[in-house]
């Protein structure tokens, strides 16, 4: 299990050198321009190639790319073209509304997607079953932002419960505070993975309960539920596992509508405006971070199908 | 009895899913046990403003939050009241008889965020590092022998040429202000963006770096050492008294969110508010909408005068008759509330407004058989019209798109091209043809106050390729114009010489103007004292407990 472990963390590296490598040259073979998005209106051409200097891009590509590898190699991931501040800063900042949001959201998902779909299999074919698909097809059909606004209308605007908007962290106010802010943001980005992990827990569950092993627990007198959650739900559970940890990492990098619905100062607003202003060193730092998220997200999920499935084993 | 193996992996499994849930649990109950009190907030002010606060240097950059950014936590030397006369600030001035030196006197008690005092020297460097990069300063530093400290309170300008726009260009509030720093800051190179440990002033807020939150959050403190003037608080001059003790802006990057925020009380102020979302604001009796920055915003369509069909003035004609200023308004705003038609280059509500060279169907309309007729004249061949459309930027997105269909209604060949702001941004830098990635024609947005007269206009710059601005056109008698004008000392003069420019603007479709329009602010009723400025301005304004 570790050699396996260790061989998947080091073939992560070629691919984050890759990503590396094409984030860098796709950002600076586009269009736009750092400095004349810093210099304003009346900037003229003198004083733009001057702040190109000050930054740094009129050097040779490859020889931004070595210095900007250079630094990576020691843990820096430079310094933002538009505030001056560290990536690392402006991306540890960020990354605990993304990140709490996307566990929330989450953990909200499962809890109430996985009994829906074990439900809808169990009956299937009935009206409980027809009403958890039918929720399932509108959770995915609604756009998030629409779900999003009438979330807001109903429990902010008329019953005033909850606030429209904001964002307050764990860490500095407290979990009551973050609660309220998060609870509506979290039911709008988990809509979507609601209807995606029901969906695919049902189906999983339908193959599984035609199972000869499944027949023989009945046989034997075990109970309904036993059966359900404990011999088919885990029988079931690889695919399932797989769309939440896949689910989690599109979260993570995929929340920006949600963010500027419920204004929160997340990654994917910064990753917005690090692209809208050309800041190359914040978009590499992000992409780079991203990727790097999946590659761990997925050895993750390939670890733990071990646990849940102890036929597979890695060799 | 032995456990079997099987068994015991099994429970190792159990205990260790059991452990996570355990630390997940324990967390949570971490977080709950520091749940903390609401700091008290009675004299907060919450506000959202046009965009977010990025770049943090209000001489580098000319954009206006970091413009608005600057007016928080710095002061000016002379500010400009609501006639458009400059004012003593930070500092008063006399000026000799000849006309050449200028003395300005700091006044005393200026102090520093960080509790130095404030001294000349900061003055003369703050001013240096302004005229380096402001247009109409080095447009002032043309005429300047030298500027020194003469002593700790003194500042002294003299002049190698006389030069009779000196003051105004010191106080103009748009869009880079002569802001005053420390010289330890003001000393850095004008293409070297200040940092976060920069932002010390001495003007009525203190930037709370600690809390910054780049894009998206702001936070200013009242600065309790600062002393305003004694004198009513106008645009930016007179005494700026502070009575709250906390503002802080928040972007928010969409629109009914904002809305949403104003209408719920969580935020306060709504600078720009869409416009189509104003009904709803005006409906709701615990807010106030009303226009603050009544000068307003004028729209322009550029050529660019290095390539054809634009190279030649007789096309642009064409392209100016085909014009009308209500199509484009009516297209951008929708509301005729908050638009006018307006044939000044200098804006309608200036002291130097004139009609003088627009042709009636500018705002008229009805001139396409005209401009078609021109375009004969002129023999245009069909060469394409490359105009830049942003997509992505509601208050520049509008205009292309009618103004191509005007130009095509006047037998114009118009390929729209669709892009990002920031894209455009860069590619109206490109002085290469239109057909190797370069340009014939954008739309962009002016505030008033940067084009009220013919100096700090860029657009009636005419130093062509070396020098100018976007679209380059090399006209030396307009700059032979703008020279007699800043040089004029008498009002009549000025404006005489002001109309002859717009004049020959006109003549030679240096720009053309599109109307003016003015998106009223909203905010909480338990707001007080907001001042009408043409810069958003946060000290005069009180907040009700």
């Amino acid at each position: 299990m570790f050699s396996y472990c260790l061989r998947r963390t080091l073939a992560a590296v070629p691919v984050m050198v890759v990503v590396a490598l094409f984030v860098f040259l796709l950002l600076r073979l586009s269009p736009g321009d750092p400095a004349a998005i810093i210099a304003g209106d009346m900037a003229t051409p003198e004083q733009l190639d001057r702040i190109r200097e000050t930054l740094g891009l009129n050097q040779p590509i490859y020889l931004q790319f070595f210095n900007w590898g250079g630094e990576l190699l020691r843990g820096d991931f430079g310094t933002s073209l538009m505030s001056n501040l560290p990536v690392t800063q402006l991306m540890v900042q960020r990354l605990e509304p993304t990140v709490s949001l996307a566990l929330l959201s989450i953990v909200l998902s499962v809890v109430v997607a996985v009994p829906m779909g074990v439900i809808a299999a169990w009956k299937h074919g009935s009206l409980i079953d027809n009403v958890v698909m039918s929720v399932s097809v509108l959770g995915f059909s609604v756009p998030v932002f629409v779900i999003g606004y009438i979330l807001i209308k109903i429990f902010a605007i008329d019953l005033g419960w909850l606030p429209v908007q904001g964002f307050k962290r764990v860490s500095e106010e407290g979990f009551g505070p973050f609660i309220r802010h998060a609870i509506l943001p979290a039911l709008m980005l988990s809509t979507i993975y609601i209807a995606l992990i029901a969906r695919m827990t049902r189906a999983s569950m339908l193959d599984v309960l035609g199972e000869d092993f499944v027949r023989t627990a009945h046989a034997k007198g075990a109970s309904e539920k036993r059966v359900l959650f404990k011999h088919a739900l885990r029988n079931a559970g690889v695919p399932i596992l797989e769309v939440i940890g896949t689910g989690f990492a599109l979260m993570i990098t995929g929340v920006v509508v949600t963010e500027s619905v419920f204004n929160i100062p997340g990654l994917g607003r910064l990753t917005v405006d690090a692209i809208l202003a050309r800041d190359y060193p914040v978009i590499q730092g992000l992409i780079l971070v991203t990727s790097g998220v999946y590659v761990l997200i997925n050895l993750a999920i390939d670890l733990s199908y071990a646990l849940l499935d102890p036929r597979i084993r890695y060799q | 009895m032995a456990t079997p193996l099987s068994c015991r992996f099994s429970m190792v499994r159990r205990r260790l899913l059991g452990g996570m849930a355990m630390m997940a649990l324990l967390s949570t109950c971490g977080a709950i046990s520091s749940l903390a009190a609401a700091p008290a907030e009675a004299s907060t002010l919450r506000a959202v403003m046009h965009s977010g606060l990025r770049v943090l240097d209000p001489i580098t950059t000319t954009a206006h939050i970091t413009r608005d950014h600057g007016y928080m936590i710095w002061d000016t030397l002379l500010g400009m009241d609501d006639q458009f006369q400059p004012q003593p600030q930070m500092a008063d001035w006399s000026v000799s008889d000849d006309g050449m030196t200028y003395t300005f006197t700091l006044r005393d008690g200026l102090k520093w965020h960080d509790g130095g005092e404030v001294t000349a020297s900061d003055a003369v460097a703050s001013f240096r590092r302004w005229a380096a990069r402001d247009g109409g300063g080095q447009m002032l530093m043309d005429h300047v022998a030298s500027v020194e400290a003469t002593d700790p309170q003194t500042m002294t300008l003299t002049l190698s040429s006389p030069f009779a726009y000196v003051l105004e260009l010191m106080a103009k509030p748009s869009s880079v202000p002569l802001f005053v720093m420390p010289a330890r800051i003001a000393s850095k190179s004008p293409d070297e963006t200040l940092t976060v440990e920069d932002q010390v002033g001495s003007g009525p807020f203190k930037f709370i770096a600690d809390e910054y939150d780049p894009g998206s959050r702001v936070v200013y403190e009242k600065f309790a050492d600062y002393v305003p003037r004694d004198e009513p608080a106008s645009w930016t001059a007179g005494g700026k008294v502070v009575n709250v003790d906390r503002v802080e802006w928040i972007n928010m990057s969409d629109a009914q969110t904002a809305l949403n925020a104003l209408n719920s009380g969580e935020i306060d102020f709504l600078e720009s508010p869409s416009v189509d979302l104003l009904p709803v604001l005006q409906a709701n009796p615990d807010l106030t909408v009303e226009k603050i920055n009544e000068l307003g915003s004028q729209t322009i369509g550029r050529f660019n005068f290095l390539y054809p069909p634009f190279d030649d003035p007789q096309i642009r004609r064409a392209a100016l008759m085909a014009m009308n200023q209500t199509d484009v308004l009516a297209s951008l705003v929708g509301n005729p509330d908050h638009y006018s038609l307006c044939p000044s280059m200098y804006g309608c509500q200036t002291p130097l407004a004139t009609d003088a060279g627009a042709p009636a169907s500018l705002t008229e309309g009805g001139g396409t058989a005209a401009a078609r007729q021109l375009l004969e004249e002129a023999g245009y061949d069909g060469t394409p019209v490359v105009m830049m459309q942003p997509t992505d930027a509601p208050t520049v997105s509008p205009q292309p798109v009618i103004a191509a269909q005007l130009l095509r209604q006047a037998g114009f060949t118009v390929d729209l091209q669709p892009m990002d702001w920031q894209t455009l941004v860069t590619r109206r830098a490109s002085q290469q043809p239109p057909s190797e990635g370069g340009w014939n024609m954008f739309f962009t947005n002016w505030y008033i106050p940067e084009v009220w007269n013919p100096l700090v206009s860029p657009m009636l710059n005419g130093r062509g390729k070396d020098g100018g601005w976007f679209g380059w056109p090399d006209d030396p008698e307009l700059e032979s114009m703008r020279n007699e004008f800043a040089k004029a000392t008498n009002a009549e003069d000025r404006k005489a010489i002001a109309k002859r420019i717009q004049q020959h603007a006109f003549e030679q479709v240096t720009y053309i103007p599109l109307g003016e329009y003015s998106i009223p602010a909203a905010w909480n009723n338990d707001l007080s004292g907001i001042l009408h400025s043409p810069v958003p301005v946060f000290w005069n304004i009180t907040k009700a407990e």
